[in-house]
């Protein structure tokens, strides 16, 4: 068996909110051309919305790296989403159901874990990353 | 982008194609609330057939929307939810609480023509809605 090879396909700066959209339609496209079905598509475009968002909202400014780590069994998908901004003050506060800073957004990062079958966060103040993944079997082929 | 807002009688029609950044959301919830208001519409149907994402901002506004709109006057359906979308949201912990939904736009203008006449405060005449029904 082979060992996965990480492959970045997509590099998205998120500076504006044009680019929550080209990162959540980059995924989606990855998603699609890796064979997911329709419902992983949405899932993996809709979490990589909730966080691009985030960085827009509570750091000005990011970057989303979109990774294709798949190998001979397994179709995988991880989108790291950075940036430089205050970070998050209270991580277990922000991981609690319908807790929300900016007014309503709520089950935002919880909502996302839900989503994925891998979440994982660090965040200190100056430098904040999610890292999630979506893996599925491949079908033999 | 500029999303047409069609009128059918005493309801409204939009339907969302494209993919909208937040200011654009934004954007069509007000003109949409402008829209009801202005021509004093009894029924508001927003078709999302065509949107693949819906995460928890555009959710929240499309809820926000009918509840304003509710406010305004109008009833609200929302037409037309993929399967995908509606999966996601529920796992997500979000669903549109409360926000009427139709299979298609077909359904959801019956839907609302059912509703207006229920309320009985509909602007078209006895006839005109004879003549539209049959």
């Amino acid at each position: 068996m082979n060992a996965p090879v990480e492959e970045v396909v997509y590099i998205v700066p998120i500076l504006d909110s044009t680019d929550v959209l080209k990162a959540r339609q980059s995924a989606r496209e990855l998603a699609a051309r890796l064979k997911l079905g329709s419902a992983d598509q949405t899932r993996l475009a809709t979490a990589v919305s909730e966080l691009t968002r985030n960085v827009l909202q509570y750091a000005g400014q990011g970057q989303c790296k979109i990774i294709d780590a798949s190998s001979d069994t397994q179709t995988r998908i991880t989108v790291v989403v950075e940036d430089h901004g205050p970070g998050i003050p209270d991580i277990e506060l922000a991981m609690r159901d319908g807790y929300s800073t900016s007014g309503g957004l709520g089950a935002g990062l919880p909502g996302v874990q839900r989503l994925m079958d891998e979440f994982h966060l660090i965040s200190q103040s100056g430098h904040t990353c999610l890292t999630i993944t979506m893996s599925r079997p491949r079908l033999a082929l | 982008m500029k999303i047409p807002i069609l009128r059918l009688g005493e309801i409204l029609l939009t339907s969302i194609q494209v993919d909208l950044t937040d200011a654009e959301v934004m954007e069509f919830q007000s003109s949409v609330l402008h829209t009801i208001s202005e021509v004093e519409a009894r029924g508001l149907a927003l078709d999302i057939t065509a949107m693949e994402v819906v995460d928890s901002f555009m959710a929240r506004t499309i809820n926000d929307t009918a509840s304003m709109a509710r406010l305004l006057g109008a009833e609200v359906v929302v037409c037309g939810m993929h399967p995908s979308v509606a999966l996601t949201l529920v796992e997500m912990g979000r669903g549109l609480i409360g926000v009427d939904a139709t299979f298609n736009l077909d359904e959801g203008l019956s839907r609302l023509r059912k509703r207006i006449a229920q309320r009985g405060d509909s602007m078209l005449g006895e006839d005109d809605r004879h003549e539209r029904s049959s």
